[in-house]
C-alpha cells in the first residue's frame, strides 16, 4: 500500500504507460468528432459500449473474434452516423451547450436500453490471453495488444488525415467551417463521413476494451467522464494534445492506485484536471483560444 | 427592492398545494403515505432544480451541482453520526462548505472566461471528484453503499431535524422549502443581478464594457445556487433517511437535474418544478404499470426499472431539439398566441 520506489512502482508505471493507450484512442474518436463537427458526444462512451455488446454476441454466436470485432466496428460506426443524422444535425445551429445536452439525452437512453435488453450482469467473452513476466513484474497481454493496436490506430487516422483527398478535406473544414462550403465542399456530407470515423474508433475502442474489461450497461460512465477530462486536457479537439494528456492522466491513475485505493487515483486526477485547466483553459496544449 | 407582490391567482394555487395532504387523506386513505411520499419528493426535487436554474438560465450549464447536493447531504449525515453536531448545526455548515466549493471552482472559470462546453465538462469533473471521495472515504461514508443518519428517539426530533415517519410533517418542510426556492428565485429575477447576468450571458465584453463585473456577478449567483443545492441535498438526506452516492451526488443526479429544468422549462418561475412534476410521475407511473399489469411484467421482466430512463432520455432529445424551452415555456407561449390572436 505505502509509496515506495519499489519494482511494484515500476509495475505500476508500465501499466499505466499500457492503459495510457486505450484512453488515448477513445480521446482520438472524440477530438475528432469536436475538432471537425465542434460537437461533444456525451454519449460517447456509451456508443462504445453498444459496440462491446455486438462483439459479445457476435463472438457467442460462432464468429471468430476478428469477425466479431469487424461487426463491432461497424455498428457503431454506423450509430456514429444515425446520431448525427438524427440528434446533432437539427441542433447544429443552436447553442453548443445544446448540443452537449442532446447527446445526453442519447446517452440515458442508451444506458437504459443496454440495461432492458441485456440485462444488468457483467458479461465478459472468457478469452484468456495470459500474461508474460519481464524481471519479475507480470504485464497482461491484454493491455500489451491494447496499447500497439491503439498507437496503430492513431498512426492509420493521422496517415489518413494527412495523405488521402478526404481527409484533407476534413482538416480544411476543422480549420474554416465558413469557407470551404464556398470552395464547393459539401460540409454536410464531410460530417456525416466524420461522425461514421467517430463512431468507428470508438468500436476499435470497444475491440480492445472487451479483452480486458466485463461488459455492463454503465460502463459507460466509468469511462466517459475519464475521457472528456483527458480531451479538455489536452485541448478539445487538439488530437496530439489529447494524446498526451492521456498518459499524464493515466500515471495519476495507475500511481495513486497503487499507492492508495482505487477511488484515489481516479480522484487525484480529477484535481489535477481541474487545477490544469485553471492555469492553462486552452488545454495543457492548446493554442491560444 | 420593493417588497413582492404576491397575485390572487398565485395564493389560490399555494393554498391549493398547501391543502394536498387533505386532498390525498379523503381520496385515498389506504395509499395516503404513498401518495405523500410522491409529493415530498416533487416538492424536494423542485427546490433543488430551482436552485440549479438560477445558474442555468444564465447560460451557465453546471454538471456539478451532483457534487453540491452531495455534500449538503454527507456533511450534514457525517457531522451528526460522526461528532454527534445536530443538523441545525451541521446543515448550515454543509451549505457554506458547499457554497465555498462553488466559488473556488467558480472563480478561476469566470476569470478565464471558461464558459460552454469547457464549463460543463468542468463541472463534471468536479461531480466525479466529490463521488470518488465519498466512496474513498468508505471508512466513514459507507462508500457506495451509502449510509443512514443514526435515528435519534423515535425518528421524529426536532433536535435531529428527523422527521421521516410523520409524513404530513415532512410535507409541510418540503413545501416550506419550496416556497423558499420560489422566492429566492423571485428575488433574483426582480434583482439588477439578474439584469447584469442576461447582459453578461448575451455578451461578456459589452456586458463588462458598461460597468457590470461579470466575474463577481457570477460568482454571486453560484454561491446562491450551490448553497440552495447543498440544502436541498441534506433535507433530502434528513427525510429519506438514507444517502447514496446513487441517489444523491454524483454524474446521474447531475445530468438528471438539468433535464428535468430543460423538459419543465428553464426560464419561468415555475418550469424547474413542473420537471420535477413530469420526471416523478413518469417515473412512478411506469413503475406503478409495470407492477399492476401482468403482461408488461411478463415481457420486460426485470429491465422494467430502466423502461422510464429509456423514455425520459428520448424524451430529452426530443425536447431539446422541438421544444427548447421546455414544457411551461412552450406551454406559455401557446398561451400569449392564443389570447393575442383573439384580441
Amino acid at each position: 500500500m505505502d509509496c515506495q520506489l519499489d519494482i511494484f512502482f515500476l509495475e505500476a508505471l508500465i501499466n499505466g504507460l499500457l492503459l495510457a493507450g486505450l484512453l488515448a484512442l477513445l480521446a482520438l474518436g472524440l477530438n475528432l468528432i469536436f475538432g471537425v463537427i465542434d460537437v461533444v458526444w456525451i454519449c460517447y462512451a456509451e456508443i462504445v459500449m453498444i459496440g462491446m455488446y455486438g462483439i459479445d454476441f457476435a463472438y457467442k454466436g460462432g464468429m471468430p473474434f476478428l469477425l466479431a470485432a469487424a461487426i463491432g466496428i461497424i455498428i457503431t460506426a454506423v450509430a456514429g452516423v444515425i446520431l448525427h443524422y438524427l440528434v446533432i444535425r437539427p441542433v447544429l445551429e443552436t447553442p453548443p451547450i445544446n448540443q452537449l445536452l442532446v447527446t445526453g439525452g442519447v446517452l440515458f437512453l442508451l444506458q437504459a436500453s443496454a440495461t432492458m435488453l441485456f440485462g444488468i450482469e457483467f458479461r465478459n467473452l472468457g478469452m484468456r490471453l495470459g500474461s508474460t513476466t519481464v524481471a519479475d513484474m507480470s504485464f497482461s497481454w491484454a493491455r500489451i495488444i491494447t496499447f500497439l493496436v491503439a498507437l496503430g490506430g492513431m498512426l492509420a487516422l493521422w496517415l489518413f488525415l494527412r495523405r488521402t483527398y478526404l481527409g484533407t478535406a476534413i482538416r480544411a473544414i476543422a480549420q474554416d467551417r465558413q469557407i470551404m462550403p464556398l470552395m464547393g465542399v459539401d460540409s454536410r456530407k464531410l460530417y456525416l463521413v466524420t461522425s461514421a470515423l467517430g463512431g468507428g474508433l470508438a468500436g476499435v475502442a470497444a475491440t480492445l476494451m472487451v479483452l480486458q474489461y466485463d461488459i455492463y450497461p454503465q460502463i459507460g460512465l466509468q469511462f466517459g467522464p475519464l475521457i472528456f477530462m483527458i480531451c479538455v486536457l489536452g485541448g478539445l479537439g487538439n488530437m496530439i494534445g489529447g494524446f498526451v494528456a492521456a498518459f499524464i492522466i493515466s500515471q495519476f491513475i495507475a500511481v495513486g492506485s497503487s499507492c492508495f485505493h482505487t477511488e484515489w487515483g481516479y480522484a487525484v486526477a480529477f484535481l489535477f484536471f481541474m487545477v490544469a485547466i485553471f492555469i492553462r483553459p486552452q488545454g495543457l496544449f492548446g493554442g491560444k483560444s | 427592492m420593493s417588497a413582492l407582490r404576491v397575485s390572487p391567482a398565485a395564493v389560490v394555487g399555494l393554498l391549493a398545494v398547501a391543502a394536498l395532504p387533505l386532498f390525498v387523506h379523503i381520496l385515498s386513505p389506504a395509499s395516503e403515505k404513498y401518495y405523500l411520499h410522491l409529493l415530498i419528493q416533487i416538492l424536494l426535487w423542485s427546490f433543488i432544480y430551482t436552485g440549479w436554474s438560477l445558474m442555468g438560465r444564465f447560460g451557465l450549464t453546471s454538471l456539478g451541482h451532483g457534487a453540491f447536493t452531495g455534500i449538503g447531504a454527507y456533511v450534514t449525515v457525517l457531522l451528526w453520526n460522526q461528532a454527534g453536531l445536530t443538523p441545525w448545526l451541521g446543515i448550515p455548515i454543509s451549505v457554506v462548505i458547499a457554497a465555498v466549493v462553488g466559488v473556488l471552482v467558480g472563480y478561476p472559470c469566470f476569470r478565464l472566461r471558461i464558459t460552454g462546453h469547457y464549463f460543463a465538462l468542468l463541472t463534471l469533473a468536479l461531480t466525479e471528484f466529490v463521488r470518488l471521495c465519498i466512496v474513498g472515504l468508505r471508512d466513514y461514508t459507507g462508500g457506495s453503499l451509502g449510509t443512514q443518519p443514526s435515528r435519534h428517539g423515535n425518528g421524529i426530533s426536532l433536535f435531529a431535524i428527523q422527521f421521516e415517519p410523520d409524513r404530513v410533517l415532512a410535507f409541510y418542510i418540503a413545501f416550506a422549502l419550496w416556497l423558499f426556492g420560489l422566492y429566492v428565485w423571485l428575488r433574483v429575477d426582480r434583482s439588477m443581478d439578474r439584469y447584469a447576468l442576461d447582459a453578461a450571458s448575451q455578451d461578456e465584453d459589452a456586458a463588462a464594457s458598461v460597468g457590470i463585473d461579470v466575474t463577481r456577478e457570477k460568482l454571486k449567483i453560484t454561491a446562491l445556487s450551490s448553497a440552495l443545492c447543498a440544502l436541498g441535498g441534506a433535507i433530502y438526506g434528513q427525510y429519506q433517511m438514507y444517502i447514496s452516492p446513487d441517489t444523491i451526488a454524483g454524474l446521474g443526479i447531475s445530468l438528471n437535474m438539468v433535464f428535468a429544468v430543460i423538459a419543465g422549462g428553464m426560464w419561468t418561475l415555475l418550469g424547474p418544478t413542473v420537471g420535477a412534476v413530469f420526471t416523478q410521475v413518469l417515473a412512478e407511473g411506469l413503475r406503478v404499470a409495470i407492477q399492476g399489469s401482468a403482461t408488461l411484467k411478463s415481457i420486460l421482466g426485470s429491465s422494467a426499472l430502466a423502461l422510464d430512463q429509456a423514455i425520459y432520455g428520448l424524451l430529452l432529445v426530443l425536447f431539446i431539439i422541438y421544444m427548447p424551452k421546455g414544457i411551461l415555456g412552450t406551454g406559455i407561449d401557446w398561451w400569449r398566441r392564443w389570447r393575442r390572436r383573439k384580441a
